[in-house]
């Protein structure tokens, strides 16, 4: 899922830096993503992992840094599987 | 300056009221002369408004964003530059009571605000970011215990009256644009070169010049937090709310205008319904649909306020763009329609009907923070936002 989301992130993020410079931690938002790139990046994300966020999962914290999304994107697959 | 100490058992309204008269005494004369509302924030700071926000163990009134918009509309319907003046003060305020509380300087900074009675300005746009405050091309630089920071702000509302200024920049010299820290320069501590004059149709009492800032001052005075989670928590709920105040409080005063002429109307020639009336009817429903809108903005606000995951949520800042669009748009309409009862000694200026004043001042609403620029935000996040369908949720 790393990978997805790093070439997910490369592809829509348009970050200043090279994707492989940022840390899986890394503060996305202080890299440089921007709100509309950071919605892009959620459209790709839905596609790629067939998913959709539910709306209180739509805020900057879940999409703060690579571990983040990374949790964000198990959650709603784990909350599918109780459903 | 020292202001006597009133007793501040007096509500909030009755306070305000008697700051509106003064406003509303020289409202025209503010807006003829573009000059700065200096008996209305006077008055302001006699009656001790510019410190309510501030929590109470530091010297404040605790008043909540709900309280303030209130405050807001009232003078608003007395002189729109003045009330947006109390509007901007309040909007910075809210961004330290919201996030400066655990920073040391900060705190003593409020402190000295309830105390003092300071004005508050800020300077987040910047000449070359195209109007997007979350976007910085100067950079704050540190150096040991202290930093330096120049910025060509092409707006500073009231600058030059201001007794500090809290402003936006890249948080160090190698930071991307988005990366933006707030820091607050103390009246000492900065100069002002103005670069533009305003000159404007309306809100020309606010005297938002241009200037070119420069300032140094100890580096505790950076808010601790990202600008990008202040923006997101309290400044763009405050802004669109406050402003909205404002502007509601125009199309009453405006409204008022509308209801004041037809009643003259109708006691001249009783029996006949006065042309007008009608429209008054009308007028009175997008009235009603402003204010609506504008509370219920409020109880979603104050509603989230203790859960910042919700306040920097897409539904959250959906809904406050969506506040801020309508209100914008139909008090223009209001105006129009105020405009169209009073007829002619309406257009006039100098009658009690004179509603130029009311007409230019509303126009800004559609400016401030451009509609199409978040009209295009919202739609941005409607691409993956589902839209709350509940009534009362």
């Amino acid at each position: 899922m790393n990978k997805t989301i790093r070439e997910l992130l490369a592809k829509f993020g348009k970050l200043p830096v090279s994707i492989d410079q940022v840390a899986d931690d890394a503060d996305l938002y202080a890299a440089g993503l921007t709100s509309f790139a950071s919605v892009q990046l959620m459209l790709g994300i839905e596609e790629a992992f067939d998913i959709e966020f539910p709306d209180n999962l739509l805020n900057r914290k879940s999409f703060a840094s690579i571990s983040a999304i990374e949790k964000t994107v198990d959650i709603i697959k784990d909350n599918r599987k109780v459903a | 300056m020292n202001f006597p100490v009133k007793i501040t058992e007096q509500s909030l309204i009755v306070r305000t009221a008697r700051v509106g008269e003064i406003a509303a005494k020289y409202a025209d004369a503010v807006d003829a002369e573009g000059r700065f509302p200096s008996e209305a924030v006077d008055a302001m700071k006699a009656e001790r408004l510019l410190g309510i926000q501030v929590p109470r163990h530091l010297g404040g009134e605790g008043a909540s964003t709900t309280e303030v918009a209130e405050l807001c509309s009232l003078l608003g319907q007395a002189c729109a530059a003045s009330a947006m003046i109390f509007a901007m003060h309040h909007i910075k305020l809210s961004s330290l009571v919201e996030h400066g509380t655990e920073s040391e300087w900060h705190a003593g900074f409020m402190r000295r605000v309830a105390a003092e009675q300071l004005l508050i300005a800020s300077a987040t746009t910047e000449g070359g970011i195209g109007g997007n405050l979350r976007n910085s091309i100067c950079a704050i630089e540190v150096s040991g215990d202290s930093c330096r920071l120049e910025k060509d702000a092409t707006v500073i509302s009231y600058g030059s009256h201001a007794d500090a200024i809290l402003v936006t920049s890249r948080s160090h010299p190698d930071a991307t644009p988005s990366d933006q820290v707030l820091t607050a320069f103390l009246k000492d501590q900065y100069t002002l070169e103005r670069t533009h004059i305003w000159n404007t149709l309306g809100m020309r009492g606010t005297c938002s010049d241009g200037f070119l800032f420069k300032g140094q001052a100890p580096a505790v005075q950076i808010l601790p937090k990202p600008f990008a989670e202040i923006a997101a928590q309290s400044m763009l709920a405050s802004s669109h709310l406050l402003w909205s105040g404002v502007w509601y409080g125009i199309a009453v005063d405006a409204v008022s205008r509308a209801q004041a002429f037809v009643r003259a109307a109708a006691r001249k020639s009783p029996g006949v319904a006065p042309p007008g009336a009608l429209r008054l009817a009308e007028v009175s429903n997008l009235l009603q649909m402003v204010k609506s809108n504008v509370v219920a903005g409020l109880k979603a606000y104050e509603g989230a306020k203790a859960d910042p995951d919700r306040l920097s949520s897409m539904g959250f800042a959906v809904a406050m763009n969506n506040v801020k669009i309508a209100s914008s748009e139909t008090i223009l309409e209001i105006v129009n329609h105020a405009m169209l009862i009073c007829g002619i000694v309406g257009y006039k200026n100098g009658t009690p009907f004179s509603l130029g004043r009311h007409l230019r001042d509303a126009h800004s609403a559609q400016l401030m923070i451009s509609n199409d620029r978040i009209l295009g935000n919202t739609s941005s996040m409607l691409l993956v936002h589902k839209q709350d369908t509940s009534l009362l949720g």
